[in-house]
């Protein structure tokens, strides 16, 4: 579904990404994992469109996504859920929700969203920057499943929650996965990660050192580990 | 009291014109990040285009009334297309310089033609009388304006928080390359922004006509006080503009009733008030300190 070969960024003089190359299929879900740096954000900025000064090749769908602005691109299929959870002052919960437009065909409806996110209804018309740090989280991910995006763009989606809700994160992201959605997801904490992922690629300076299927992690757990820092 | 009442209605007149046009410069200060230092020229625009079509073309007040805006809000498209847009990616002085340059070039081309002496404009005959208010008689002109004035805020108000189009626009003016993210094209929505803020100043100006001064200096006086405004308001608040815009007219208006030596004081008061705002709240009465990028 999503190509990416020999990508490359910049900023500025600095190079943060030297010659990236990754593929994701339809309903599998590849991580990014690197320390802090290694130019994880600034590969789903790229591939979102955000990143002025960027050099290779991003396809959807075997159509190239280069020089497409952002908001094509997200009407393209790719949902995004930024590491700051990307809630608004000036839009109350329920008009967060609806913001996007519906792109995929399989949306959630907006009474369906609230079934699975109570806690949302419960807060439908309050501004939705002031939700908990979890339901904003909740709020951004069920954002995308209302656009019906096919491919999720998810920036640390886990940091700083509660083990309750970082479960609730990974159902959410292994029901999408079973309706074929895709997921690129940067993601800090490895057990998690190895919970819902199907495939991990390891980031350092701008490139991808390592690439490794589920099963090899947890063999290496403490090598990875040790590798990230953590 | 029945001063007090008097004085309380000339505020809220004043203030109306304060409103509208902080309101004009709020909707494009938030979409574009312009602070469009030509709106007092767009303001004199409206009252002597008005002057113009009463005089030059025989349209009356109502005319103008609707055509004015029109036109000006086409003006003020066509400047953010073939002028505005170019620098847009520019630190936002540039823009501040283009739009100081334009007020000085509109200025002074209407100076050229009519001279700096005030032309006279009558209110429509239809407004010329007073209308009674319980305790006192006000002139039907003015109460028509301060009717106008808020008609047109609380329509701004309801099409911002009611409507899909209200909703996205907000969106674009708080984040907008989230939202450009989440499949807003937030490109498209600068242009008529700007042309909708600019058409409120002409409107402005229009209603200016008959009871302010009618000259090529108008604008530049009153901006200056608008600016302020905006600041006490919050930069980028629609409603702490058009709050603000009523609060500074009703004070202007009250100080300005305790005698003539105090009238001095109203005209720095404004900036006083706003030296006041940002000691206590740096980002104006309703504004919020922008994200850092």
């Amino acid at each position: 579904m999503l190509r990416i070969d020999d990508l490359s960024a910049w900023y500025g003089e600095a190079r943060v990404l030297r010659g990236v190359s990754l593929d994701i299929a339809a309903g599998e879900v590849v991580t990014l994992c690197g320390r802090n740096g290694a130019g994880k954000t600034t590969l789903l900025r790229c591939v979102m469109g955000l990143h002025t000064g960027q050099q290779g090749l991003v396809e959807l769908d075997g159509r190239p996504l280069t020089g497409q602005p952002a908001h094509r691109r997200a009407r393209a299929g790719l949902g995004w859920v930024p590491d700051d959870r990307g809630c608004y002052a000036t839009l109350t919960v329920t008009e967060t929700l609806t913001l996007p437009p519906v792109v995929g065909p399989d949306p959630w409806p907006l009474e369906r969203v609230y079934e699975a996110f109570p806690h949302l209804h419960a807060r439908r018309n309050a501004p939705s920057t002031t939700l908990s740090g979890g339901e904003q989280q909740m709020l951004a991910l069920a954002r995308v499943l209302r656009m019906g995006a096919r491919l999720l763009l998810c920036d640390e989606p886990t940091e700083g929650l509660s083990p309750l809700l970082v479960a609730q994160v990974g159902d959410i992201l292994r029901q999408a996965k079973q309706h074929g959605v895709a997921v690129l997801l940067v993601e800090q904490n490895l057990h998690f990660a190895t919970t819902v992922a199907d495939r991990h690629h390891l980031l350092a300076e701008g490139r991808v050192v390592e690439s490794l299927e589920n099963s090899e992690v947890a063999a290496r757990e403490q090598d990875l580990l040790a590798y990230l820092g953590i | 009291m029945v001063n007090f009442l008097q004085h309380t209605f000339n505020g809220l007149v004043g203030g109306a014109f304060l409103a509208l046009l902080a309101l004009g410069l709020a909707v494009i200060f938030g979409m574009l990040r312009v602070v469009n230092f030509a709106h007092g020229a767009i303001y004199m625009l409206g009252a002597f285009g008005a002057y113009v079509l009463l005089t030059e073309v025989g349209l009356d007040f109502w005319w103008a009334l609707l055509l004015m805006p029109l036109l000006l809000a086409l003006f003020g498209i066509a400047v953010e297309r073939l002028l505005v847009a170019r620098l847009a990616r520019l630190d936002p002085l540039y823009n501040f310089l283009l739009t100081f340059g334009l007020t000085l070039i509109l200025q002074d081309a209407v100076k050229s033609r009519y001279g700096v002496q005030s032309s006279p404009y009558d209110a429509p005959a239809l407004l010329s009388g007073t209308v009674d208010l319980g305790a006192f008689d006000f002139p039907a002109y003015r109460v028509f304006v301060l009717v106008v004035a808020l008609a047109v805020c609380g329509a701004v108000w309801w099409l911002l928080t009611r409507t899909r189009i209200g909703m996205v626009v907000r969106a674009a003016t708080e984040r907008p390359e989230l939202s450009t993210a989440l499949g807003i094209d937030v490109g498209r929505w600068v242009t008529p922004v700007f042309g909708f803020g600019i058409g409120l100043a002409g409107l402005a100006g229009v209603l200016a006509a008959p009871i302010r001064a009618v000259n090529p200096l108008m604008g530049a006086d009153l901006i200056i006080v608008v600016f302020a405004v905006v600041v006490i308001g919050g930069l980028g608040s629609i409603f702490g503009s058009v709050a603000a815009g009523f609060a500074i007219g009703l004070v202007q208006a009250w100080v300005q009733a305790l005698g003539e030596h105090w009238a001095l004081l109203s005209q720095v008061l404004v900036f006083l008030v706003m030296a006041g705002v940002l000691l206590w709240r740096p980002a104006g009465l309703f504004g919020r300190e922008e994200a850092p990028a």
